[in-house]
């Protein structure tokens, strides 16, 4: 593996990067987690983003957010788009000026913009791409997407007679991506702002392809009170329905322990209006149970007690 | 910004946009038990809490939605959440 | 300046190549590939310095020459009928965003049912994206418009993409002697890609912003200024390139014994070829008929035709495309030339040789007698009767 070196940074202002004037929801976990990762790269970079809540809530014409050179396009193309970026910068000789990082939620990841990622990933280019999951599509109100968790209640998803939710399990998106041979894999949370940092200034130290993905609560779209951000991210993490970790050259190099004893996830799943639905009945505590083992198939499968 | 090009804005323009007023309570940053942490500085989505100095935040209403999160997360109890007046 | 015997396809690339492309990407589709194998042999065997990126659909070969575009990068992109649909999305976005990407389009039919042969329908359905179209005639055309496209897109106050629209098989893989231009002549007529603006930490702008009601239709409104001082352009590229290298295709349209003509047959691309030798017969008997060629199809030089029509009697329009539900496309454009003018020929629209259908001498001579003999309409020409029933 080999690095490459950036340019001389710029002196690091105190203002951060995604400058403040956007119009993110109240509490919004993505405005903060794309602050996150925009402060541990620097400034020089440059940013592509698919279409959706962070790309409307911060590129409103005649106004933008970045203070950093960024391009949105369309939904499906974030990866494609920064893979242009990329070889521009390579044939222009200009690959010193800046990485590039690509973003997109988690319906632009890892729905529609899935193939579009996986040509990224297979093609080698030096890119870090960044997911930022909130676990639906949040921009068009609050629809279900490949990531959103079992059970969960969406616009799209919604529970009733004969519904719990969305029947379906969260895609394994770490793994598709890691599938791909490429050297950097991780997940993380916006709970945990330090490792947020040290894992995008190691994927940048990093030549090739890499995958992050970056659990973001949506207060909106989680029915969750947007003072608790910060709490319901933790407790995904802490049940180990949300793992943390690290993949290099596809092996799980690194993950983030949770505390023992564990916490239950109703724990995390009682904060939540998207999952209110399970607790109005007792028949809900079977599904509770059935979340409560994806837990503890992630904390045995990673290694997380 | 040309609108006449593709529509290209200037870098950090959005600060014209003052969203304090969405503010329906207000963090108050008492800094008498303040310890440091900078957690409300790192926690906040609108990049709107600055440390002056050591044991002193100060956040910028111009911008802050009143979210909450400084208060939550703030490891010494120091920022009180109050209703806005308006 | 060296005239060679080879493939259109391989001309055209020949020509992207010596254009200094710093990114091509493609996805292959028949009848596109032999211009983009080329290219990427130039690049394996070090002739040409560019970054080839294979990708994994068309959606994202044109997503790919958009960042490229928009870092500051001279970008290419190849591709036809149903690539060029799953495009269409970007190529409004390119268009968009003002990026001065080229491409070209192979025209073919689109699905459903398959069919790989020629016809326009492909780029037709793009008119309205905010790309130049530029058809080509012949191999030797289609490989100098290139160059000429690439002047045009990036002319300052122009910064459109443009597209080159080629016959697929009849002049993508057929073997005619082109004249190929040298990289050093090349270097004189096409200036490096300079833009004002592109993506770096130096300047760190944002493009793809959001517009709301306040500012959308503002931005339509440029483009569509734009396109109408691009006619100027394309005009002065065309003469620019007569100058250097003493070939002129035509501007926006090209005519041919137009001049003292009563009847005039208009189209775009390959068949102006065939069109050109059935003049000459029907001139030898006497008829006074002419060729207008179509070449740039957008913007739509409505001016340049009304001068060069506003003469004739009768007019026949061929081509190969149908707008379903409506008829003839390009017909209809021409109707609308003379709208509101004094005097207003009589203007036949004829569909044609879709899906790789013949276009025989006879086809041709019997849109010429249909539009002597009957009032003004559009029909499909060259129908077999046997699979209609006769209807």
């Amino acid at each position: 593996m080999t690095t490459t070196t950036l340019a001389a940074p710029k002196e690091q202002s105190c203002q951060t990067l995604l400058a403040s004037g956007h119009t993110a929801c109240t509490g919004c976990g993505e405005a903060l987690a794309a602050k996150l990762v925009l402060g541990a790269a620097g400034p020089n970079i440059i940013v592509t983003d698919a279409t959706g809540c962070l790309e409307v809530f911060t590129t409103r014409f005649p106004q933008s957010s970045w203070e950093v050179p960024f391009i949105h396009s369309l939904f499906e193309n974030s990866a494609a788009v920064a893979s242009g970026v990329e070889v521009a910068l390579k044939a222009l000789g200009r690959q010193n000026e800046a990485k590039v990082i690509a973003q997109g939620g988690d319906g632009g990841t890892a729905d529609i913009g899935l193939q579009a990622l996986s040509g990224m990933l297979e093609r080698g280019h030096d890119i870090l791409y960044v997911c930022y999951d909130n676990e639906a599509y949040m921009n068009t109100g609050v629809q279900r997407s490949g990531l959103t968790p079992f059970d969960c209640m969406t616009t799209t998803s919604p529970c009733g007679e004969l519904s719990w939710g969305n029947k379906h399990n969260k895609k394994d998106m770490p793994s598709i991506a890691a599938a791909h041979g490429i050297p950097y894999v991780a997940t993380a949370s916006v709970a945990f702002p330090k490792d947020i940092e040290n894992k995008v200034k190691k994927a940048l130290s990093i030549t090739g392809p890499k995958y992050m993905q970056i659990h973001s609560p949506c207060p909106l779209g989680w029915r969750s009170n947007p003072q608790l951000t910060i709490k319901v991210a933790k407790l995904a993490v802490q049940t180990g329905l949300y793992p943390v970790f690290e993949m290099e050259n596809g092996k799980v190099t690194k993950v983030r322990k949770i505390t023992t004893p564990k916490t239950p996830v109703e724990e995390y799943l009682k904060i939540q209006g998207r999952f209110a639905h399970l607790f109005k009945s007792p028949k809900g505590k079977e599904e509770i149970q059935k979340i409560q083992e994806i837990a503890d198939r992630n904390i045995e499968k990673y290694g997380l007690a | 910004m040309r609108l006449d090009l593709g529509a290209i804005a200037k870098a950090g323009t959005s600060k014209a946009n003052q969203t304090g007023g969405w503010r329906n309570f207000k963090p108050i940053f008492h800094q008498k038990k303040c310890n440091s942490c900078d957690l409300c500085r790192i926690y906040c989505p609108e990049g709107c809490v600055t440390m002056i100095e050591k044991k002193k935040y100060t956040v910028d209403y111009a911008y802050c939605k009143g979210c909450g999160i400084c208060a939550e997360e703030c490891s010494s109890s120091d920022i009180e959440m109050v209703v806005e007046e308006k | 300046m060296s005239t060679t015997f080879i493939e259109g396809s391989i001309a055209v690339a020949k020509t992207v190549a010596v254009s200094r492309p710093h990114v091509i990407s493609a996805y292959p589709i028949t009848p596109q590939t032999h211009i983009v194998e080329h290219l990427s042999e130039l690049v394996a065997n070090g002739e040409l310095k560019s970054e080839f990126v294979n990708v994994e659909s068309e959606h994202s070969a044109a997503s790919v020459v958009l960042g490229s575009s928009a870092t500051g990068a001279r970008t290419y992109t190849a591709t036809t009928s149903q690539g060029f649909l799953l495009m269409i999305e970007v190529l409004f976005n390119i268009a968009g965003m003002r990026l001065p990407v080229v491409m070209t389009c192979v025209n073919r039919a689109v699905s459903a049912p398959i069919n790989i042969w020629n016809d326009q329908q492909d780029s037709m359905t793009a008119r309205d994206s905010g790309w130049i179209q530029l058809y080509a005639e012949d191999n030797q055309e289609a490989s100098d418009m290139h160059l000429q496209a690439f002047k045009i897109a990036e002319n300052k106050d122009i910064m459109l993409p443009v597209m080159v629209c080629m016959d697929g098989f009849v002049l993508t893989h057929s073997f005619d002697p082109v004249e190929l231009i040298s990289q050093e002549q090349v270097d004189k007529f096409l200036p490096p890609f300079k833009p004002e603006y592109y993506l770096t930490p130096k300047n760190p702008l944002t493009f793809g912003t959001l517009v709301g009601p306040d500012g959308y239709m503002e931005t339509r409104y440029f483009i569509e200024k734009t396109m109408h001082a691009s006619l100027q352009v394309i005009s002065d590229v065309a003469a620019d390139f007569h100058n250097q290298f003493g070939r002129f295709q035509g501007g926006l349209i090209d005519t041919y014994k137009v001049e003292d003509a009563s009847l005039v047959l208009v189209a775009m691309g390959s068949i102006i070829g065939t069109i050109k030798d059935i003049v000459d017969e029907l001139r030898a008997k006497g008829q006074k008929v002419g060729v207008l060629k179509v070449r740039s199809y957008r913007p739509f030089p409505k001016d340049e035709i009304y001068k060069a029509l506003n003469h004739v009697k009768e007019i026949a329009v061929l081509e190969k495309a149908v707008s379903l539900g409506y008829g003839g496309i390009l017909v209809n454009e021409i109707k609308s030339v003379f709208y509101g003018k004094p005097k207003t020929p009589k203007i036949n629209g004829f569909i044609l040789g879709l899906g790789g259908r013949d276009i025989t001498v006879d086809t041709i001579h019997q849109t010429i007698k249909e539009t002597v003999k009957a009032s003004s309409e559009e029909k499909f020409i060259g129908l077999n009767e046997a699979l209609i029933g006769g209807k």
